[in-house]
């Protein structure tokens, strides 16, 4: 295999890459502060790119019962996408940890499987089984680096993955309300008797995680087609990227974890058999497990030691 | 020893009608016995007013879900390990049988037991590295089995017949009775699941059984009392996973084909769901959440479209999403405990209410 070849499969590998430690992100940051689980994860990409979709060009809604045309600019679509999705996950949080009657991980965890479900079938409803794509954010020819080639389609995914994992880090470690969330990963109790407002900050991470599930859900749009099940998948594969490298508790070892997985992916497919991608994938998981069985930086053991 | 015969000897002579009364005594005494021999009447008699064959064949489901049920709820409520990839051992049981049938012409009661007897080596050799790991890992890791296990499905065609499916090679025989109807699967389907439950409720109320609530109350102080917890998940792990072979196999030669969209993920995580909303931890609560989701699943299905004019599959999902949803809200523990904590909290109400 050629350099320009190894040099193509790996901007493939981390374009799906960043997107899956996007999603993976979301994962952890719900993790952390609120200890579910939110297997809805990806149905909020999934949202996030088809009301994209359906606010910045001509769709056909309802089984072609009426066609919106509103056709807005494609920054104001993103914008207002992303916006109604964090409401979703606003929504997502009352039903998940301040509805039920009780505090038991698995029952809600169970919910967010029964939430991932009903938006599955809302979207069902609402846009069919038919598959929807976003134009490229920016017109052009591809970009030539030797003979590889790479779409700025590509470019935008990676950097704009990037950009958001980098005010992210910036929100965390340098805003008032970044340390709150912070301190209520690290222990709720010690957090609440430091006056942090718990439950807000529980609301606040579920939004975020809506909020950054969305935007992963746009940027890929224009690459793949988005249909009501995609959503599904791709909160499989962050799920995975989650937990096998940070343990559901590292934000690095999510963004790490997901650009590895993508990468993995993409050779797999190329070097032994597209049949078998995804269990290539999940094998390397399974492996990784068992070698080290809280992910490979640990940090889930120390908290789970501690009794966080 | 010497005290129960006194007072049987005593009673006898007090009471000349003590026989029966004793024996309901007794039954109150094991209300599982009781509950046991109530449920197989009612199997035995249903199908008499049932008529068609819709409605056993909806029964057969729920037959085969409850054996899957029963060996998850043993594994998540008794042993506390989450396991999403369930549908792997329904499905090794159902391609198990299929490919011996096919291979070996062994006969077909031959390969439901080959079939198991390979699932729980599988699990046994799978189980030792994952039963190491906790919570969150042991869950993904089975949805990867199950994934995986999707994917060899899938791409051997030469083995499992791919996405087409694997059509089995016989009709299930017993020496000459050949099992060809709905009815006549129904009779063999809730015999093991009888046999299955009857197991399960004997496993859960032995020493066995009290060590696993053990596990699940506390894993390090059950160590401490000198529970092998390691070696008893492992154990749990492959029952349940025999229990799955043997509905997937009984499935196969009921349906005569199998295919890997019957051992979805999404059928994993169904299987999860009906272990949660009978309630984690009870033999009794995993036959009732088998039939509450296949019932409410059916239900859905056929008197959706005349509640709500033009309604399809699509408002099925939601529906049952929603259903779920509420259920876990309001009944956390499922439906079974959660019913009967609020028909105490009524009747309390009621009792206060007549005081005043």
């Amino acid at each position: 295999m050629s350099p320009d070849q190894l040099f193509q499969l790996l901007i493939a590998g981390l374009t799906i890459g960043s997107i899956y430690a996007l999603i993976a992100l979301g994962f952890v940051v719900i993790h952390n502060v609120t200890g579910v689980i939110n297997l809805a994860q990806g149905e909020f990409a999934m949202l996030g790119a088809l009301i994209a979709i359906t606010l910045t060009s001509e769709t056909p809604l309802f089984h072609r019962a009426f066609t919106v045309n509103w056709n807005l600019p494609l920054f104001i679509g993103i914008v207002l996408a992303t916006l109604l999705v964090m409401g979703v996950g606003a929504l997502v949080y009352w039903i998940v940890v301040r509805a039920p009657r009780t505090d038991s991980v698995i029952i809600q965890i169970i919910i967010t499987i029964g939430i991932a479900i009903t938006l599955r079938g809302i979207a069902l409803i609402t846009w069919g089984t038919d598959p929807f794509r976003l134009p490229e954010f920016s017109a052009g020819p591809p970009i030539q680096i030797g003979s590889a080639v790479l779409t700025r389609q590509d470019l935008w995914v990676i950097g704009s993955a990037f950009a958001l994992m980098a005010l992210l880090y910036l929100f965390f470690q340098h805003t008032f309300i970044g340390t709150s969330l912070r301190a209520c990963a690290v222990n709720r109790t010690a957090a609440r008797l430091m006056g942090i407002n718990v439950s807000y900050m529980m609301l606040l991470a579920f939004v975020l995680s809506a909020g950054i599930g969305a935007l992963a859900g746009i940027v890929i749009a224009p690459k793949t087609f988005m249909g009501y099940d995609t959503g599904t998948y791709l909160g499989l594969k962050g799920f995975v990227a989650a937990i096998v490298i940070g343990g559901l508790s590292d934000e690095r070892g999510a963004i790490v974890g997901g650009l590895l997985l993508g990468v993995l992916e993409i050779f797999a497919a190329a070097l032994i058999s597209s049949g078998y991608k995804d269990a290539i994938a999940f094998l390397v998981l399974i492996a990784v497990l068992f070698v080290q069985t809280t992910g490979i930086l640990r940090r889930g053991a120390k908290r789970e030691a501690a009794g966080v | 020893m010497e005290r129960t015969t006194i007072s049987t000897s005593r009673d006898t002579a007090s009471n000349p009608t003590l026989v029966p009364a004793r024996q309901i005594k007794m039954l109150a005494r094991h209300p599982n016995l009781l509950a046991f021999g109530v449920l197989a009447i009612i199997l035995a008699l249903l199908p008499f007013v049932l008529g068609n064959n819709y409605q056993i064949s909806v029964l057969n489901f729920i037959g085969l879900n409850t054996i899957l049920t029963v060996g998850l709820a043993l594994l998540m409520g008794y042993a506390g390990q989450v396991s999403l990839g369930q549908a792997v051992f329904y499905g090794l049981g159902g391609y198990g049988a299929g490919i011996l049938a096919q291979r070996t012409g062994l006969p077909p009661f031959a390969t439901i037991v080959g079939a198991a007897i390979i699932t729980g080596l599988i699990a046994l050799l799978l189980g030792i590295p994952l039963l190491r790991l906790r919570g969150h890992y042991l869950a993904v890791a089975t949805l990867g089995l199950n994934v995986i296990f999707l994917l060899i499905a899938t791409n051997e065609t030469d083995l499992t017949g791919g996405p087409n499916g694997l059509v089995m090679p016989t009709d299930l025989m017993l020496g000459n009775f050949v099992f060809d109807t709905d009815l006549e699967f129904y009779f063999l389907i809730w015999l093991v699941t009888l046999a299955i439950l009857a197991l399960s409720l004997n496993i859960v109320n032995s020493r066995i059984g009290r060590a696993f609530r053990a596990i699940h109350s506390s894993e390090i102080a059950a160590e401490t009392l000198g529970v092998n917890t390691a070696r008893l998940k492992l154990q749990v792990l492959v029952l349940s996973a025999v229990y799955a072979s043997i509905a997937g196999s009984l499935y196969a030669y009921w349906i005569g084909i199998v295919s890997p969209s019957d051992f979805s993920i999404t059928f994993s995580i169904e299987l999860v769901v009906m272990v949660a909303i009978g309630g984690l931890a009870s033999v009794w609560g995993a036959i009732f959440g088998a039939a509450a989701v296949t019932l409410l699943i059916e239900l859905l299905r056929n008197f959706l479209p005349q509640l709500l004019r033009g309604a399809s599959g699509e408002q099925q999902i939601v529906a049952f999403g929603v259903i779920l949803v509420v259920i876990m809200v309001l009944m956390p523990e499922g439906l079974t405990t959660g019913t009967l904590k609020y028909i105490r909290k009524w009747r309390e109400k009621n009792q206060v209410n007549s005081q005043q």
